[in-house]
């Protein structure tokens, strides 16, 4: 669909259906993925007002720079790798060889977990150091983003786990492979916002 | 696997028919029955709003007879008036009411493309009005702070409200967020990917692009409140310092240090702007339609109208920092902000043009919605030109907090879209009910409306001018209130008592109707788009019988030279369209022709 094209037609003047006989799809995609992508722009809205909320809170006096912990870049590992065997579950679902499909979907979200597990961690670490919330908003940011950000991988957990029953279940690959690829998209949606979070947590 | 559009997997689909009571009317995946829901919870919640407002209007009015309105009752009445009316009101009533409704009816669509998320949408919106509901009965009672929340005040002993009240808030609009969400999801991806066969996107009724239009500003400006509102929750539950600066509460100095009011002012307005939109473009939308309709034309400039729906909705991220003027900004940016607020003038001018160029030679029939949709007009270029002058820096500053803007946004967004609301309501309800309303009744709530809503804010402009201030609980006695001035205010309050008491008519005759009115025509008004064309009225579950209906044209082929009737319905495909030789017919001489 040209939007431009959308746009400019003159509905009065054409009659009878256009485009033959083909219903009106404004994206060729199933329609969990184009709604999964509007909650993906949503998403990205909240997390890029947090941002901005850091970066105007941060020119004010009182702000002392947090140094995150170096554990950080374990937890990024986790994710990473969680979101490539994602991708691996994703390809292998639309061939014909997908035996493996069941272990590495499930193996995903496992290190989802764990880098929930290594954020848990973290802030453990920072508060036993004496980083508590309230004691500067560096540190709240801190707790917030990554808290909201875990929250939204959360999110992801449930559905991931609704699929996982059903593949453990023995449904049909086909049966699963949207999900499969959903979920795909928003773990690498959700690995990006850890990576530009990151970025800024620890240059800042 | 190709990607198959869901009308051609139409026979594939199982429609869950309920037959327990509990399933259709309470647990129900019926758009239809979820609009209705989503109306009423709002209606319901705009009636407490409502007679808040006649609350504090005696105050004003008549100052300390009621001896129960105190200064504390008076700032809580203020601000959940403004809350209710603006999000579980407005917002909630034209996405969740409206949208639900007329979205697949409009798209040619058996339902919303997600039933469940939309049954849970109405579910979760009635959680987050109980909690609001649950802060009247909380110790300190709802919050007093203003309905723009602002902090460090909100927060602090001397404002009510300011332990559970504000919490309650907050969370209830957490609540409200995540409702809207989940139903806005719906409404864009039932507009964008369920369409029936032929509908393009040109060919949409207005309505629909209204209110597809304005969900995706509340997809994207809700998010600002969620991050203001999580972001003050713990200011005030962890002790962070997000937005309270160091301040010193009642002689004691708190805890919090260093945080910026304005910071939360930014996020705040950043929804609170396209929030004004988010109700104004769905009440466009329908009121578009109820011209056209009434006024037998197509409506004027259907292309322009959509692209200014469009440009209003993008515009309306870039000017939200026009409501902070004299909280101090750089003058460049209240020259930017000025600017972008006085373009938006500019495509919101060209659909009044579009409305009254509708109007201009149509065959006017003044059906009561027809009333209330050329009252829009009136009230609406009056609030929009008032909001010019608030839209200029030099203007707004001495206008700035006095009554002159309570009127301005009461004309522009306070009367104007619940003058749509009643337009609409009266134009669907005998699809909605399958029975007529009584007319007369409608006309005289109309002018009871109408009349008495200028009766209210027009005198509020000039108290505006003379510098009286808003939120105010006692004006006493100063050089620039006169006794004229106290005076206007007993006229004000009296008039909004009348027009408080004159909503009885909407609500008798609504609900006596639906059982005693006349067998409505299943299109009473003639018109030609998709929802007055389904096989039942009221609308069964599914919509369409056994097939989906198929469009051949746009939604406003009214008085057509050479038609039979002066409307062809969206459905009819134009091998059947009955017309006569058009450069032979003149439908003045030749009546006969035009009654064929």
């Amino acid at each position: 669909m040209s939007l431009f094209k959308t746009i400019t037609d003159k509905p009065w003047e054409h009659k009878g259906i256009i485009g033959g006989l083909k219903p009106e799809g404004a994206f060729e995609a199933p329609s969990e993925k184009v709604a999964l992508s509007v909650f993906l722009v949503v998403a990205s809205v909240i997390f890029s007002l947090f941002t901005v909320g850091y970066f105007v809170r941060m020119e004010l006096p009182d702000w002392q720079p947090l140094s995150e912990p170096a554990q950080l870049w374990f937890n990024t590992g986790l994710l990473i790798i969680s979101s490539v065997l994602f991708q691996w579950a994703r390809n292998i679902a639309n061939t014909t060889n997908n035996k493996h499909v069941t272990a590495v979907f499930i193996g995903g979200g496992i290190f989802a977990i764990l880098f929930i597990a290594g954020q848990l961690v973290t802030w453990n670490s920072l508060q036993g150091a004496g980083f508590y919330m309230t004691s500067n908003p560096a540190n709240a940011f801190y707790y917030l983003m990554t808290g909201l950000h875990a929250a939204h991988l959360l999110g992801g957990l449930w559905v991931w786990s609704k699929s996982s029953i059903r593949l453990l279940a023995g449904r049909e690959t086909s049966d699963v492979k949207l999900s499969i690829e959903l979920c795909t998209l928003y773990w690498h949606f959700l690995l990006v916002v850890w990576l530009v979070l990151f970025a800024i947590l620890s240059n800042t | 696997m190709a990607y198959v559009p869901l009308a051609d997997r139409d026979h594939e689909m199982e429609m869950h028919h309920p037959h327990s009571w509990v399933g259709k009317y309470v647990w129900s995946q019926d758009h239809k029955v979820i609009a209705i829901q989503y109306g009423s919870i709002a209606v319901f919640t705009g009636i407490v709003g409502l007679a808040l407002s006649l609350l504090f209007r005696m105050q004003l009015g008549f100052p300390d007879t009621a001896t129960f309105i105190d200064p504390s009752f008076y700032y809580q009445a203020v601000t959940m008036h403004g809350m209710i009316m603006v999000v579980y009101l407005l917002t909630a009533l034209f996405l969740g009411g409206f949208g639900n409704y007329l979205i697949p009816l409009m798209c040619g669509a058996r339902d919303m493309v997600f039933p469940f998320m939309n049954m849970l949408s109405v579910w979760v919106f009635l959680v987050s009005v109980i909690i609001l509901m649950a802060s009247f009965f909380v110790g300190g009672g709802p919050t007093g702070g203003g309905w723009t929340l602002y902090p460090p005040q909100t927060n602090l002993a001397g404002t009510p409200g300011h332990d559970m009240g504000i919490v309650l808030m907050l969370i209830s609009l957490g609540v409200f967020i995540v409702a809207t969400t989940m139903g806005g999801l719906n409404y864009v991806v039932t507009v964008l990917q369920y369409r029936c066969r032929g509908l393009t996107m040109m060919r949409l009724p207005l309505s629909v692009w209204g209110i597809f239009v304005a969900t995706i500003l509340a997809l994207f400006a809700f998010p600002a409140l969620l991050v203001a509102a999580i972001m003050m929750l713990f200011d005030i539950l962890a002790g962070t310092s997000f937005f309270m600066p160091a301040i010193i509460e009642s002689g004691t100095p708190l805890d919090h240090n260093g945080g910026s009011p304005i910071l939360f002012q930014h996020l705040f307005w950043f929804f609170g702007h396209p929030e004004v939109y988010i109700v104004a473009l769905p009440a466009f939308g329908l009121v578009s339609d109820v011209l056209s309709v009434h006024a037998r034309k197509n409506i004027f400039g259907y292309r322009m109208m959509v692209w200014a729906i469009i440009a209003i909705g993008g515009l309306s991220f870039i000017v939200w920092a026009h409501h902070m003027y004299v909280s101090g900004m750089h003058p460049y940016f209240g020259f930017f902000f000025a600017t972008t607020t006085l373009i938006i003038a500019v495509p919101t001018a060209l659909k009044v043009y579009n409305w009254v160029l509708t109007l201009w030679e149509g065959d006017i029939r003044l059906n009561a919605p027809m009333y209330f949709a050329i009252g829009f007009i009136f009230t609406f270029i009056h609030g929009g030109i008032t909001g010019l002058f608030l839209g200029n820096v030099v203007v707004d500053l001495p206008l700035s907090d006095t009554y002159f803007v309570v009127a301005h946004f009461h004309m522009v967004m306070g009367v104007s879209p619940v003058l749509v609301v009643f337009a609409a309501i009266y134009h669907w309800y005998p699809k909605m009910s399958g029975r007529m309303f009584h007319s007369g009744m409608a006309k005289l709530h109309f002018w009871c409306t109408f009349l008495g809503t200028y009766a209210i804010y027009l005198p509020m402009h000039y108290l505006g001018f003379l510098g009286v201030p808003r939120r105010y609980y006692a004006l006493g006695t100063t050089d620039f209130i006169p006794q004229s001035a106290q005076d206007l205010n007993t006229t004000i309050t009296i008039a909004a008592l009348f027009v408080g008491a004159s909503q009885l008519l909407f609500f008798i005759n609504i609900i006596w109707s639906l059982r005693y009115g006349p067998k409505a025509d299943p299109n009473p008004w003639g018109a030609a788009s998709l929802e007055w064309h389904t096989p039942d009225t009221p609308p069964k579950h599914g919509n369409w019988g056994n097939s989906l209906p198929t469009v051949y044209r746009w939604a406003y082929d009214y008085s057509v030279p050479g038609a039979h009737e002066d409307f062809i319905p969206q459905s009819t495909p134009e091998t059947e369209e009955p017309t006569v030789d058009e450069q032979h017919f003149d439908p003045d001489q030749d009546e006969s022709l035009a009654n064929a």
